[in-house]
């Protein structure tokens, strides 16, 4: 789960982070109200403004902006406020700007990368620190790879002091600095944990003018798995920023991921359903979609499921993929008809099953009446999906101009 | 044989009161597996299934001499039930649960290191020895005593290779379920090793998803120490980028994970690749003729 840069500003201030003084705001006014109470409010004072996305790229998307007085922040968060922010991380379609944070000004010395995840190989929570910040760390790990330093912690003793030093030394840290740094690795260490993060990224951890460490931006994902003990979390949680789809697939409790294709898929496992989707691809198609219907295929599942899939106006053809084990497959023939029936499923169903009692569900989805076709195996299963596109626009060749 | 487990496997069932564990602990007895116990921490002095239920781990070893165990409890328990049954001196557990959180598995996989003790999954189907020992969920009808090894991430998506491995004849030595989770017990490398030396494994089938670069690590291994043929087909070449595919482990991160790095990986270690899931059974059967 995805926070807000303001969600993990706040967090960092809980757990004593040092962060400009900033704050939240959804409307021009408030960002005005909060202008004048944060910064020093002199001649040369300095604000940002900064849309709230869960993305990155903002600043070369318009999404930061510097302002002079409160006036200013209340006209850029004016601009900002209620339009999409387009940047190379969102899609076309961008994500809806609903908040700003107004945060005041910082004297930048450096610029810094810091972020703590956790290293699948090592199974362990590590830290990795640039001294190339503000950038790309990708692009900095892909071109100047030595530039990367990491450091992984043992969960028996925690992170060590000298850990985090030989990282501060490491990334050209004064004395002075690095004392600060291994306090604030700590308190991240802390977070990380007390949170259940799966990724926390500060880019960049700046050294300001009078030598301070100050995390300029803030990125936290919080580990789903752990939401269950996260209760306050949860309610950071922001809807809007999701894929629509997505969203609504959560709350019917179904895995769903978009794509751009046109042959929607619905399968049993997580394993089953990408390799469904590359099956797709390999046979000549586009998948519209990852869809795991999980171990229960009752008919009010794959009716909600049928309904989601075709609520994407660009789907030609469903493919349903179900390795029955333990549940019968005449079972969820059963479930696929009657859902095909309630929900007016208008695309031709391309149904594959295998399992118990397949022989059955084969016949009762041929003998059902409606445009379900059966499928033998996979290989036709995903040649008859394909095909099925290809008379559905042979059938209809204006729809595709439109 | 087998690795791991045959039928003179004694399980624990841990969970074998709730809803799951007792579903898929009825399913593995008709199939034959020897259940011996059940763990529940409240309802130790019952009777579940026919089958006798402690309150602790210790306890249920100490009664029956079980080393085997398998784990259905719910997520916010499971990590605990993990070491439980490690500490009791249980040498093999099997944890099918799904939605742990990743930070308990790290300090679970820490703490293992103690024990003489493998663990396989969290989030797995399970490991069965065809016609003699299922601990888990899979369908037990699609499997057949045979020559190959199996060893997937997925669930469904094993139960294909499984299905064409028994129509085409081969069959299988055993089935291990590693599961879809990005920190978990033994590794398709652990797995391999097991099946090299297994006398009766002619063959291994390998099943990987995007996510980790456990399959890379594999490839290398096989390159080294593997003799025996081996299929692999990776799931999850059309995932986009960042997004976790329904298993917790199943997401490209940071350009790392991809299915075609696992792809080349393995194909320039020398193993044959599928591109089609369909085609897992044909190929193992070319290689082993």
């Amino acid at each position: 789960m995805n926070l807000h840069e303001y969600q993990a500003k706040e967090l960092f201030r809980r757990f004593g982070i040092p962060v400009p003084a900033g704050e939240v705001a959804a409307t021009s006014a408030q960002a005005a109200a909060a202008a004048g109470r944060i910064g020093a409010n002199k001649p040369g004072s300095i604000w940002v403004v900064k849309a709230q996305v869960h993305a990155g790229g903002r600043g070369k998307a318009g999404g930061v902006k510097l302002a002079r007085s409160p006036e200013e922040v209340g006209q850029l968060a004016r601009s900002m406020l209620g339009t999409r922010l387009v940047t190379k991380q969102t899609g076309p379609q961008g994500m809806p700007v609903n908040q700003v944070y107004v945060e005041s000004g910082s004297e930048i010395a450096r610029e810094l990368y810091l972020s703590l995840l956790v290293d699948r190989s090592k199974e362990r929570i590590a830290f990795i620190g640039s001294a190339a910040g503000g950038m790309d760390i990708e692009e900095v790990a892909a071109t100047t790879p030595e530039k990367i330093l990491t450091t992984a912690v043992n969960p028996a003793a925690g992170l060590q002091a000298y850990q985090a030093r030989q990282l501060g030394y490491g990334l050209g840290l004064s004395n002075e600095q690095v004392i600060q740094f291994v306090a604030l690795a700590m308190k991240l260490y802390r977070l990380f944990n007390d949170c259940d993060a799966s990724l926390l990224e500060i880019n960049p951890l700046i050294v300001t003018a009078a030598g301070d460490l100050v995390a300029l931006d803030g990125k936290i994902n919080i580990d789903e798995n752990a939401l269950f003990r996260q209760r306050e979390l949860q309610t950071m949680r922001d809807p809007s920023q999701e894929d629509d789809m997505e969203r609504r697939a959560a709350e019917h409790d179904l895995n769903y991921v978009s794509l751009d294709g046109n042959i929607a898929c619905m399968v049993n496992g997580a394993g089953l359903a990408m390799a469904t989707m590359d099956l797709i691809k390999l046979h000549g198609g586009a998948p519209a979609n990852f869809l795991d219907v999980g171990g229960g295929a009752t008919p009010e599942r794959v009716a909600a499921a049928f309904k989601l899939i075709l609520s994407n106006p660009q789907v030609k053809v469903i493919l349903v993929n179900i390795f029955g084990g333990i549940v019968r497959c005449d079972l969820i023939a059963e479930g696929i008809i009657s859902a095909v029936r309630d929900v007016n499923v208008a695309v031709p169903v391309v149904v594959r099953l295998e399992g118990t009692n397949v022989d059955q569900g084969r016949k009762m989805l041929k003998d059902s009446g409606l445009a379900i076709t059966p499928a033998d195996d996979l290989t036709d299963a995903a040649r008859k999906a394909v095909a099925a596109v290809g008379a559905a626009s042979a059938a209809t060749p204006n729809a595709d101009r439109a | 044989m087998s690795v791991l487990v045959n039928k003179t496997s004694k399980i624990i069932w841990q969970g074998l009161t709730g809803k799951q564990g007792s579903f898929h602990a009825q399913q593995c007895l008709e199939y034959g597996t020897q259940i011996v116990a059940g763990c529940t921490p409240g309802r130790g002095g019952t009777e579940h299934l026919g089958i006798p239920v402690y309150n602790t781990m210790p306890e249920a070893v100490k009664a029956t001499g079980a080393d085997v165990s398998v784990i259905f409890v719910p997520a916010p328990g499971a990590a605990d039930a993990i070491l439980a049954a490690a500490d009791a001196g249980v040498k093999l557990v099997v944890c099918i649960t799904e939605g742990i959180p990743v930070l308990d598995m790290v300090r679970v996989k820490a703490a293992l290191k103690e024990y003489d003790c493998r663990l396989i999954g969290p989030n797995c189907p399970g490991i069965i020895t065809p016609g003699e020992c299922k601990i888990g969920i899979m369908p037990g009808f699609i499997h057949q005593p045979g020559r190959v090894g199996i060893v997937s991430r997925s669930g469904t998506l094993t139960y294909e290779a499984v299905y064409q491995t028994t129509r085409n004849g081969l069959g299988q030595t055993t089935c291990i379920g590693i599961g879809g989770d990005p920190v978990r017990g033994m590794d398709f490398i652990d797995c391999l090793e097991l099946f090299q030396q297994d006398p009766a494994t002619d063959g291994v089938i390998m099943v990987g998803e995007i996510g980790g670069t456990d399959e890379e690590a594999a490839a290398r291994y096989i390159q080294q120490h593997v003799t025996k043929p081996v299929v692999a087909y990776i799931a999850g070449v059309t995932a986009p980028p960042g997004k976790r595919m329904g298993h917790a482990g199943a997401i490209v991160s940071g350009g790392e994970g991809t299915a075609a790095a696992k792809f080349a990986a393995l194909e320039k270690a020398g193993v044959r690749t599928v591109r089609s899931p369909a085609e897992l059974g044909s190929a193992m059967q070319e290689l082993l003729r």
